[in-house]
């Protein structure tokens, strides 16, 4: 009996102490972000065009860059993402097809990010000509996401209850209109939930966008979707590695994760809110 | 296949629904064999028998429910006014708003009490909001929940109690003015007090509506039911006027059930 309980206290301490090693090594990295990064930031870094190479000067054009691609991929991955996991969820039948649509689609889940760059290289820039601009980009990070996406609603519309679906198709409403009104709307804040991982990680993303949009140095804005920018992660690894005077820069590629972080966490942050607002708006 | 004779009174009663030599499967498994039975038009028709005879699926077949499952099959003819429902040009949708249904577990949407009863007929396509609001509360009349809630039309349905619920829902099917009303056990998951509210309700919504309620109670049958069908294993054993099913059943497996020696 003794034993039984040793191996009790044993493997909660285990757990708990496993759980405040990850807080640690995360709290560890953000505060030396912040504690180096913070004093990098200033008007000019923030609004001002890089000089030297990235040298001096700041990094508006990276974070205008990265903010065109969060937005491109979520006007992308989004709306396709959710239409596909209405069909699965609600539309496919169950079947080998849908289930050979399932693996594939977590099979994509796991391809890496590089591969998906040289895919929007192929596709995007060259085949469909788009070069290498926001769009192509955008695509390419859209792509990537999208399984995270898929997966996510198709899980938060499954969680919506049976019975719902059926009251509503029991009074007359169509298919559809059952799926409008009476289940993506308690769906949504679960969609929106697991949307912000996919959207979360395009935005830090390096390798998809290396081959499809990043410039090495790019000094100005962007005037369509159709022009190459600079973004933050690619901006970060050309200081941090490709850079003539690494050490130099330091100061520059703190100050670039710090911004970095904070773009992320801001998406997060958004989707949060959005997801608290939509809670509210159906009385659960 | 048991031969159902025909009772002189149900004869003499209009039929709303007529089932012609029903057969249904689930994949291989067949779970209703040859039904044919008329429901009369504004009586209460119980369906009883014990779990899984075949009685719930019946009843969903009234109003196409089991469509929404894969792998189901349907032989026979369900005709309501000599239609039949299963005919290939019949608009599902049409149907569902005439044949309502309520179901065991109660499942008012997670929506105010008002948007719940207004839900069906906004899908139907009224829009002025006066006109809406005429039917919620005599929806809500004829569900006997309008005085419990009239002063607060706005909150959640949720928040109401087990037994208000399931009156919600029966509210929220009237709204959209059907003939038929189906219910599966609809006081099932309800405490005594609220099952006699739903049970007092049936007895007045029957001068309205035609209803057919599946129930596993003998008491909620011979209560509420002027009529009542007895299923085992997918076949329809008896079908009678109440009374006579109860007092004096013809089919020993009737005379079991009903007393209690087997389900």
């Amino acid at each position: 009996m003794m034993s039984r309980r040793i191996v009790e206290k044993a493997v909660y301490w285990l757990m708990r102490g496993t759980t405040y090693c990850l807080v640690l090594v995360i709290a560890y990295i953000v505060i030396d972000i912040v504690y180096h990064g913070f004093p990098a930031i200033s008007w000019t870094f923030l609004t001002g065009m890089p000089r030297r190479s990235g040298a001096e000067g700041g990094i508006f054009p990276a974070i205008v860059g990265t903010l065109c691609l969060v937005l491109g991929t979520i006007a992308v991955a989004l709306p396709l993402g959710i239409a596909s996991a209405i069909y699965l969820s609600e539309y496919a039948r169950a079947g080998r097809f849908t289930r050979m649509v399932r693996s594939a689609i977590v099979t994509l889940a796991g391809v890496p990010s590089i591969v998906f760059g040289l895919f929007g290289l192929g596709l995007f820039v060259l085949f469909l000509n788009f070069g290498a601009s926001i769009l192509s980009g955008s695509l390419t990070l859209a792509c990537m996401i999208l399984p995270t996406i898929i997966v996510a609603s198709e899980e938060a519309l499954q969680t919506v209850p049976k019975s719902l679906r059926e009251g509503s198709l029991a009074l007359g409403a169509t298919k559809w209109e059952t799926i409008y009104k009476n289940v993506l709307p308690y769906a949504i804040p679960g969609i929106l939930t697991g949307s912000i991982l996919g959207i979360g990680r395009a935005a830090g993303e390096t390798a998809p966008i290396l081959l499809t949009v990043a410039a090495f140095y790019l000094p100005r804005l962007p005037h369509s979707i159709f022009d190459q920018v600079m973004a933050l992660p690619y901006h970060l690894y050309v200081l941090a590695t490709q850079h003539p005077e690494v050490d130099k820069v330091r100061p520059m590629q703190y100050g670039t994760a710090l911004v970095l972080l904070v773009i992320v966490l801001g998406v997060n942050l958004i989707a949060i809110i959005l997801r608290n607002r939509f809670r509210k708006r159906c009385r659960w | 296949m048991p031969v159902v004779t025909p009772e002189p009174d149900l004869k003499q009663l209009e039929p709303k629904v007529r089932v012609e030599n029903l057969n249904f499967w689930y994949g291989a498994t067949q779970a209703l064999h040859g039904i044919t039975m008329d429901i009369p038009a504004r009586q209460v028709t119980a369906l009883i028998g014990p779990s899984g005879c075949g009685k719930s699926t019946f009843l969903r077949t009234l109003n196409r429910m089991n469509d929404l499952i894969d792998e189901t099959r349907l032989e026979g003819k369900v005709l309501i006014h000599e239609e039949d429902i299963y005919a290939d040009r019949v608009d599902v949708v049409a149907l569902r708003k005439r044949v309502g249904m309520v179901f065991q577990k109660s499942n008012p949407f997670p929506k105010t009490i008002f948007d719940n009863v207004a839900y069906g007929p906004r899908i139907h396509g009224v829009r002025n909001q006066e006109k809406l609001a005429e039917i919620v509360e005599r929806s809500l009349i004829r569900a006997a929940l309008w005085d419990e809630v009239k002063d607060r039309l706005h909150i959640s349905a949720l928040e109401l109690s087990g037994g208000q619920q399931q009156r919600l829902c029966i509210a929220r099917a009237l709204a959209v003015d059907p003939e038929i009303l189906l219910m599966d056990e609809p006081a099932s998951a309800l405490d005594p007090r609220s099952t006699a509210r739903i049970e007092d309700l049936i007895g007045e919504l029957r001068r309205l509506y035609t209803i057919i309620i599946v129930t596993h109670n003998m008491q909620q049958a011979s209560r509420v039911s002027n009529v009542t069908a007895f299923f085992y294993e997918g076949r329809l054993v008896e079908y009678g006027p109440t009374k006579r099913i109860f007092t004096q059943p013809r089919k020993k497996q009737t005379e079991d059930y009903i007393t209690g020696r087997f389900g």
